[in-house]
């Protein structure tokens, strides 16, 4: 989230598309309820069920699923016709509206420039600014009219999607889409401020990221970005998969979002060039560029990482490093896995001989359930390390529709490491908001199981000792790890925080005042200011320090003390960057530094510093020294992006599979750039065999695959079985009665469940054709305690993925559905 | 459960119908906003593990409901409910458990002494040492709540967490409630802020909503907010609910004739005893006849 959950108490609209808020995060819901109790602020539900949240909408309206581009480049189409609904001086000074793009960039037919169909990519080069050839400085227009400004071709960009096309590609009843549009673009003031919270729903589909950028523009537009009751706002589905990711949850990044080097990348010197972002300069204001503190990020995370053997001489152990070449994602490794090959670094290799699994149930999260099996039955060995048996833990006991094969000739070999479950560890949960908050353990872990740190400590000595033992090609990477724990074994996980956290590792010199120390040596750090790129500190993640400073662990703050009155709770846990609770707050004042709106104050300019929130500014920097946007090299929002794989404004492709040709431009259907893959088990179904679109979720009352296998029968009690949500007018079509069995199919498989009929879900009228939707909640699984076990709903989902962040398209797809 | 002997207002079997409690208390409520509340079973799950009810066997059926009505187990249910509205359509979700009525039909039907009691605050609880187990309740309720528990032999239905409360916290349910659709309090402060909600969701465009608390059972201990307040069976709570006639005729009418009767038996056999001696029972006295074998 830019904001926080709490923060949705200041909206005046709440638009939640692409994802379920009342459903999966009940809890922070109820921000939204107290918004609308409080300020009469309206929920607008956009989705293609009318879902827990559309009952407390304001305004529901039904969309196809994977066409919410479609959707809201209209709301940005709607917005842009009129000067009234969106914030001009915002979008003059806050984004990159008035800049100036080359003339090689163009976007024809479907494509955007650059397209290479040999490789299925975008080269970029042509996507860039327009710097003047005499400064390098690039073109800006003030006024946003030049036709190469930003703000124009933003315009000319979605003129095509009017309130027809919307209703054409969406199904969304033109009357009621204009009227989200209108609520939506009220905000697009001074005066009123909306926010836009997402979650899977946007995430999980192969043009993903667009759909998220479609959002993103859209706020700046509305100039919605860095206010109170504002952002762009992603509930995340996990209580730390924040945290997580924060710490390289992903192959390409490192902790705090570094990027994994590569191996073309043979020194420090050459990486730390390529990661670092020169400044782009400017639009009458510098730009902070804040990144170019990056190589103080690195070094201090190479310290953390091996400590006194980390030496400027030898680049502080940079060479120890994996160079990651080739994709490491979930999708790639199975299929890596499923081949028995890979393609690294552009050559052939054998594929993956082990797997070792962490609190994750890859056989019931992954698409297409039959490959992950099918790829877990080529391992040597795999390590499950879980406090349930989940599906993966047996997923040689699949049954026989899952192809898995024949259990006697897998010759994979398992090991179930017993692992204590949240509530038996302590440690930190990150959540949506940023927020890292210390939990205590509750309880004793149970029997043999034992938390995940010490099963980690205790693998790594061993391997440690084998090295020190037996030598090995590249024993330095382990031997020279830091492995610095009062309890090697079984880490303390305050201990593991502070080295988050980062110390002084010698005195560093104040550079305000030769007669002061910034920090003495061994002294925690207060924050990633005091950073220092000469090994002087270490920091297991610039992003979180500040978390664990010499005032103690901050994470475990719990004062309720709330004097901005907005809900941002300064002194309750730490909010990373800086414990900032708004990101980009600098955006929620005007040129002088005066808010928008003096009722919800982000920060303000006192006329010496920066108060209100923790500002996203230089403190003392005053007004119009620097860009809003400190972390990006131009300093301010962008409307136009020129770095991700897929284009830089966003553009409406149809699904991997989806039941019409695109109606923009039928030669160009789903996105050019997406992924799939060429196994037996990779197969796409066509509309004429699978002419429903469907859709997959989660419950309230379960808990992704874990609470099928619970001992505790509670939440089975309250939903007991796996269902599929069917609209009236299919189920009397096909002669499917409620609380009879279906079986729905796609080109991988079919599964069978309970008939929910409801009228919470409407056929759609698509490019003139009827066209019905259905959709059912993943949870269930095979491997599951007696009496609760279920098919796997990914059974049916593609292996198709967005080509920025290899996520699974999950959340649309193409099926039949029948009487079972 | 009967645990605040003091505070009984009144008491199932009583007579008179005269309080047997000395304390005074302020009546208290439950308020269920059910335009706020989104289904999550928040207050299922906190109701049957407060109590300790053991989960019950459920399938499957095609609704998001748990079970289709309230269960010895399971006295806190939400009910699901889709109606067509506005063109669209209204996800109903209502909160189904014992409404503590100020005239409880429970009580009035109840035959065993003590086994249903009032307490001074407005609580309705089963008293599980007296009931018998008869069922009675079960037809006086209008709400259809009390449920005959085979294994215990005993009537079952929610407490307002009497133990809770009395001890100065609020009810499971509504201390799980993560929207905030539930708030308990005095009924006084409970109906106030149910007629605010109700007055700011007809502001909002809901012309029908109200505030349900029926005078029918003389009000009740949980007040409930209704957007569509024209609309009460689409959250299956009846119009004008109503101790039934016959259990007010039993209880008013026929059970003190019955007691006049009994009264009156006694002392007809009293007045006979003294006029006319023991009776005989002819071969009675050592009559040779010998006890039945074990």
């Amino acid at each position: 989230m830019t904001n926080g959950w709490v923060d949705i108490k200041n909206a005046d609209v709440i638009l939640a598309m692409g994802g379920n808020p009342a459903e999966n995060h009940p809890v922070g819901f109820r921000w939204f309820l107290e918004a609308k109790k409080t300020r009469g602020a309206k929920l607008v539900a956009v989705d293609p069920r009318f879902t827990r949240t559309a009952s407390q909408a304001d305004l529901y309206a039904p969309i196809r699923p994977g066409t919410d581009i479609a959707f809201l480049n209209g709301i940005i189409r709607y917005a842009l016709a009129d000067k009234s609904r969106y914030h001009e001086d915002y979008v003059r000074l806050h984004t990159n509206g008035p800049y100036l793009i080359g003339d090689a960039y163009k976007f024809e037919d479907g494509l955007f420039s650059g397209f290479d169909a040999a490789k299925g990519e975008y080269q970029k080069e042509s996507w860039g600014y327009n710097p003047d050839a005499k400064t390098k400085a690039y073109g800006v227009d003030p006024t946003m009219e030049h036709p190469r400004s930003v703000l124009q071709l933003l315009k000319q960009h979605v003129d095509r999607y009017t309130p027809e096309m919307v209703e054409r590609i969406c199904g969304t009843p033109k009357e009621t889409f204009l009227k989200v549009a209108q609520i939506v673009t009220s905000t697009g003031n001074a005066a009123r401020v909306g926010t836009i919270t997402y979650a899977l729903g946007w995430t999980q589909h192969s043009t993903g990221v667009q759909m998220i950028r479609a959002a993103a523009i859209l706020q700046l537009l509305l100039g919605n970005v860095g206010r109170p009751g504002g952002g762009v706002n992603a509930f995340r589905g996990h209580s730390n998969i924040q945290g997580a990711t924060d710490m390289a949850g992903n192959f390409e990044i490192l902790p705090g979002y570094l990027k994994t080097p590569t191996s073309a990348m043979t020194d420090l010197h050459g990486y730390l060039d390529q990661s670092t972002p020169s400044t782009l300069n400017k639009q009458g204001w510098a730009s902070m560029n804040y990144f170019v503190n990056y190589p103080k990020f690195m070094v201090s995370l190479l310290k953390s990482l091996y400590g006194k053997d980390a030496t400027k001489d030898n680049d502080f152990g940079y060479a120890w490093m994996p160079k990651v070449d080739g994709n490491y994602s979930w999708m790639y490794m199975f299929d890596d896995m499923y081949r028995g090959s890979s393609m690294r670094a552009g050559g052939k290799e054998p594929g993956p001989e082990g797997f070792i699994t962490f609190g994750m149930n890859p056989v019931g999260l992954g698409p297409n359930s039959k490959k992950m099996i099918g790829a877990l039955s080529k391992l040597k060995w795999m390590v499950v390390v879980e406090n349930l048996e989940t599906e993966t833990a047996q997923f040689w006991k699949a049954p026989r529709e899952y192809e898995g094969g024949d259990a006697s000739k897998i010759q994979t070999e398992v090991f179930l490491l017993p692992a204590s479950s949240f509530a038996e560890k302590d440690g930190t949960f990150t959540n949506s908001a940023r927020w890292l908050q210390w939990k205590w353990k509750a309880l004793d872990a149970p029997g043999d199981a034992k938390a995940d740190q010490e099963i980690l400590a205790r693998i790594f000595l061993a391997v440690r000792d084998l090295y020190k033992k037996e030598g090995g090609a590249l024993p330095d990477p382990i031997l020279k790890a830091s492995w610095a724990y009062t309890n090697p074994a079984n880490p303390d996980l305050g201990d593991v925080l502070k080295e988050i956290n980062g110390r002084a590792l010698t005195d560093i010199p104040d550079p305000k005042d030769a007669t002061k120390m910034l920090r003495t040596a061994g002294q925690q750090l207060d924050g990633f200011g005091q950073l220092q790129d000469d090994g002087s500190t270490m920091c297991g993640n610039w992003l979180h320090s500040g978390c664990f400073t010499e005032a103690g662990n901050n994470a475990q703050r719990r004062v309720t003390a709330d004097p901005t009155g907005l809900g941002m709770y300064h002194n309750w846990g730490f909010s990373w960057p800086a414990n900032r609770r708004i990101m980009y707050n600098r955006a929620s004042a005007d040129a002088d530094g005066k808010p928008w709106d003096p009722k919800r104050i982000g920060i303000q300019w006192n006329g010496e510093k920066w108060v209100g929130d923790v500002p996203d500014m230089k403190p003392d920097a005053p007004p119009g020294t620097f860009g809003a946007f400190i972390m990006l090299p131009e300093g301010v929002g962008r409307l136009y992006s020129p770095v991700l794989n897929d284009g830089p404004f966003p553009e409406h492709y149809e699904a991997i599979e989806a039941p019409v040709k695109n109606a923009l431009h039928p030669n160009v259907t789903s996105s050019p750039v997406s992924k799939r893959f060429s196994t037996e088990h990779d197969k796409y179904g066509t509309v004429d065999k699978f002419p429903i679109v469907c859709t997959t979720y989660r419950l309230t009352e379960h808990f992704h695959y874990w609470t099928q296998h619970h001992l505790n029968g509670r939440l089975n009690e309250i939903q007991p079985g796996f269902f599929v949500e069917i609209p009236e007018g299919l189920a009397k079509e096909r002669g499917i009665a409620n609380g009879s069995q279906v079986k729905v199919s796609s080109a991988r498989g079919a599964i069978q469940g309970v008939a929910m009929v409801t009228n919470r879900l409407t056929p759609l009228k698509i490019d003139g054709k009827q066209t019905w939707q259905i959709g059912f909640p993943i949870h269930w699984g095979f491997g599951a305690a007696e009496g609760h076990r279920g098919p796997l709903a990914n059974m049916l989902t593609p292996s198709a993925m967005d080509p920025n962040t290899w996520t699974p398209e999950y959340k649309a797809f193409l099926v039949q559905v029948e009487k079972a | 459960m009967v645990m605040q002997s003091l505070e009984i207002r009144r008491s199932s079997a009583s007579v008179w119908g005269i309080p047997s409690g000395i304390r005074t208390l302020p009546t208290v409520s439950k308020y269920i906003d059910t335009s706020t509340c989104i289904g999550c079973k928040a207050c299922e799950v906190a109701c049957q593990e407060w109590n300790d009810l053991r989960p019950v066997q459920t399938t499957q059926t095609g609704t998001y409901q748990t079970m289709p009505t309230l269960h010895p187990e399971f006295w806190n249910l939400i009910r699901f409910n889709e109606q067509n509205y506005d063109g669209g359509i209204a996800w109903i979700m209502r909160k189904d458990q014992c409404m503590h009525c100020d005239d409880p039909g429970c009580l009035a039907a109840c035959p065993a002494p003590g086994a249903i009691v009032q307490y001074a605050n407005g609580i309705v609880d089963v008293n599980q040492d007296l009931c018998i187990g008869c069922g009675y309740c079960e037809s006086g309720c209008p709400f259809d709540v009390p449920r005959f528990h085979a294994t215990t032999g005993k009537m079952a239905k929610c407490t307002l967490c009497v133990d809770r409360t009395t001890v100065g916290l609020e009810p499971a349910c509504v201390k799980a409630c993560p929207t905030g659709c539930l708030q308990f309090g005095t009924k006084d402060d409970m109906v106030v802020l149910g007629n605010q909600r109700v007055a700011q969701l007809q502001s909002a465009g809901y012309k029908n909503a109200a505030l349900y608390n029926p005078a029918g059972v003389g009000g009740t201990g949980v007040v409930t907010v209704l957007a569509h307040g024209n609309h009460l069976d689409w959250y299956s709570l009846p119009a004008d609910p109503h101790v039934p006639i016959l259990t007010r005729l039993w209880k008013h009418v026929v059970r003190p004739l019955g007691m006049v009767a009994i009264a009156g038996a006694v002392i007809g056999a009293f007045g006979h005893f003294t006029k006319f001696g023991r009776k005989e029972v002819p071969g009675s006295g050592d009559s040779g006849v010998q006890p039945p074998p074990a």
